[in-house]
């Protein structure tokens, strides 16, 4: 007999903090096995955010630098301008990444930075303890929205996926899902091609993880995956945004 | 043939591997209680295993390996 | 003698900054030190390994030499006191993650949007935090184009030297003048920095650069061994000037522009018997506690000169415990101290001290 699944080399052997079924060990561990397929744990740099994620410096065994909220794609730009051999990634939230981080985000896409962006989106901010994000539902209740998202007051959300493929510069923009075997490994494939488009010198990659948040959703983690499928994609369709790769076979 | 083992130490009792598994072989053992204070994810009947990794595909904390 | 080139201020910077191997530079734009910025836009593509960024903002900017700080690389950004503000949380994080990085700010008038003439007003923001926590930075004060150029070399030394951010604190007028300057020789960095990112290799454990210890005992632990470098920097990095103090019975303190116009002043004040010296800070942190002190054994008065409502004056009266008496003498808005506003503020010093006008 061989082993045919078992815990990626480039996690640590420390156990994560995460809420049971909170999805971000999935993707933490679809990380890690790209890192590994791709063997590049040895010169990968991992820029952790502020939010559950904060820890992601103890879970992965590359270098790794933690950045100040919504930064993270600045200081990849300085790591990757600086050490552009090196693999650089990002792993961001919604808040991180679409609200106190948006101009980072919309710049490091629009100068088709070389690097690799991982969007979790639950639509919550978890670690403070459920307030509304960007990315939070039409009527969705959370702790800033009590009452029901009010999309006249609290603006709609923002489909990050859409808004940056309307740049020329990004190179490859996927939205993806961790809510069922299929979508696990639909996105596994999306975050190696993310990490490989970088290595091969090719720009900006971002993958949007639709993801959950069962403790503030106040959902077992059986109905939160079920309210991905229901709500969330249906919200953020899954697909590939921006494929420059693509388009430039097409030409 | 096919083998699944469990870390039962650090499972959450997320549950999430009974949910995928096709054969629905896997439960959350009510008996027991793990060092982290959960039920954690157990077998049930090993020989209906296909060895499909559904299971350690949903377990976000790599309690499961599996072998073929 | 080494050869000397006409060269402004903001100028004077990039190109010690480039001399002492600082290959990365991100700016944004801001009145008066876009001539630092654009001269790196020009210098830095055309040298191997140069990176030039103009960031989408001065927190990306910031937050850009954090990220090639931390891989031990040298890095600086340059902005002016609305951008620095800016900047406080990412030199936060780039003082408790213990990283090197040279912060350039060419003060303007203030507070708010301000004015876009000199001024001395973020000696506060410099010194005493302006980002959140304990933390310190080690501040240095040029007064000449060559000392822009000097201390921006100093600057990158101390910075790798003590694992700890510097600030080159200029104001607007040392940034616009233009003066004679003997550059200094390239040098590099010659510290061993096993803490840096580069990537494992699969040779070593992972570093981690971070700043985040949510155990209190942990934090308040590197709290204090931070400190203790502090001291040590207390110890052996204060830099001043002591000019004519060996006879003054007065005394100025002041530093950039002021130090400038206050050596005028004293000119002028020796000539009618006044016997004024002046001790000028070239670094601000650590302060030139123990000059000040003993300057108060021996003077009867500090007349501090500055471009702000009076901030150095009170590390002046901290430093001198009370002995003297201190007086400000002051222009804000970016208006600069002249020589006969700071000969009448030290005879009003005169008078008070000793009664009647000498």
């Amino acid at each position: 007999m061989a082993i045919v699944f078992q815990k990626p080399k480039s996690l640590t052997s420390k156990e994560l903090h995460y809420c049971p079924g909170c999805p971000h060990g999935i993707i933490h561990r679809l990380v890690a096995q790209a890192i590994d397929s791709l063997g590049i744990e040895g010169k990968t740099i991992g820029v952790a955010p502020v939010g559950c994620a904060v820890m992601a410096y103890d879970y992965f065994s590359c270098d790794m630098v933690e950045a100040a909220h919504g930064r993270a794609p600045a200081v990849a730009t300085g790591l990757k301008r600086s050490l552009p051999e090196n693999v650089i990634f990002t792993y961001q939230g919604d808040g991180d990444l679409a609200s106190i981080g948006m101009a980072e985000t919309v710049h490091a896409a629009t100068r088709n930075e070389n690097i690799t962006i991982i969007f979790v989106n639950n639509a919550i901010y978890g670690m403070t303890g459920g307030q509304m994000a960007p990315t939070s539902l039409p009527g969705q209740v959370t702790q800033t929205s009590p009452y029901g998202r009010d999309v006249k007051l609290q603006g709609y959300p923002i489909r990050v996926c859409e808004m940056l493929s309307a740049l020329d510069a990004p190179y490859y923009i996927e939205r993806v899902a961790v809510n069922n075997v299929k979508n696990v490994n639909q996105a596994k494939k999306a975050i190696e091609k993310a990490f490989r488009n970088q290595i091969e010198g090719k720009g900006f990659s971002l993958i949007e993880v639709v993801s959950a948040c069962p403790t503030n959703w106040g959902m077992t983690p059986q109905r939160a995956l079920q309210w991905v499928e229901e709500k969330m994609i249906p919200y953020y369709p899954l697909g590939v945004y921006k494929d420059r790769g693509a388009e430039e076979v097409k030409a | 043939m096919a083998k699944v083992t469990f870390n039962e130490d650090i499972c959450k009792g997320c549950g999430l591997c009974v949910d995928a598994c096709p054969k629905q072989i896997l439960k959350l053992d009510r008996s027991k209680i793990n060092r982290k204070g959960h039920n954690p994810a157990v077998m049930t009947d090993q020989a209906k295993c296909i060895g499909c990794a559904f299971c350690a595909t949903m377990c976000p904390d790599c309690v499961i390996t599996v072998e073929k | 003698m080494a050869e000397k080139v006409l060269m402004k201020g903001n100028e004077a910077i990039a190109e010690a900054a480039l001399r002492a191997g600082c290959l990365h530079y991100f700016g944004y734009p801001i009145t008066p030190q876009t001539e630092l910025t654009a001269y790196m836009a020009k210098r830095l593509p055309k040298t191997e390994g140069g990176v030039f960024l103009q960031a989408e903002s001065e927190i990306a900017a910031i937050n850009m030499v954090y990220g090639v700080a931390s891989t031990g690389k040298r890095v600086m950004t340059s902005s002016s006191s609305p951008g620095v503000s800016l900047k406080q949380e990412g030199i936060s994080y780039i003082a408790g993650a213990d990283l090197p990085a040279v912060i350039v700010n060419v003060q303007r008038g203030g507070p708010g949007l301000g004015g876009i003439q000199p001024s001395q007003s973020d000696y506060f923001q410099a010194t005493k935090g302006g980002g959140h926590g304990d933390y310190h930075l080690i501040v240095l004060t040029p007064s000449s184009v060559q000392e822009m150029a000097d201390l921006t070399s100093l600057a990158f030394d101390l910075a790798d030297k003590y694992r700890c951010p510097a600030m080159l604190l200029a104001d607007g007028t040392m940034g616009q003048m233009m003066e004679p300057v003997a550059l200094p020789e390239p040098h590099k960095s010659v510290i061993d920095k096993p803490w840096a990112v580069t990537g494992t290799q699969m040779k070593r454990e992972h570093n981690i650069i971070n700043s985040l210890y949510l155990s209190p005992e942990v934090l308040e632990k590197t709290n204090f061994q931070r400190f203790e470098r502090y001291a040590e920097i207390e110890k052996n990095e204060v830099r001043f000037e002591s000019y004519l103090m060996d006879d003054a019975e007065y005394c100025i303190v002041a530093f950039g522009i002021a130090a400038r116009v206050a050596k005028n002043a004293i000119t002028a004040m020796r000539k009618e018997g006044l016997k004024v010296g002046l001790i000028r800070p070239i670094t601000v942190w650590p302060f030139p506690k123990k000059a000040i002190r003993e300057a108060a054994d021996k003077v009867k008065g500090f007349v501090c000169v500055e471009l702000s409502m009076g901030q150095m004056i009170e590390d002046v009266r901290l430093a001198e415990e009370c002995l003297r008496p201190v007086m400000l003498c002051n222009r804000a808005g970016g208006m600069i101290p002249g020589v006969d506003q700071i000969v009448s503020m030290t005879r009003s010093l005169v008078s008070s001290v000793e009664g009647g006008a000498r």
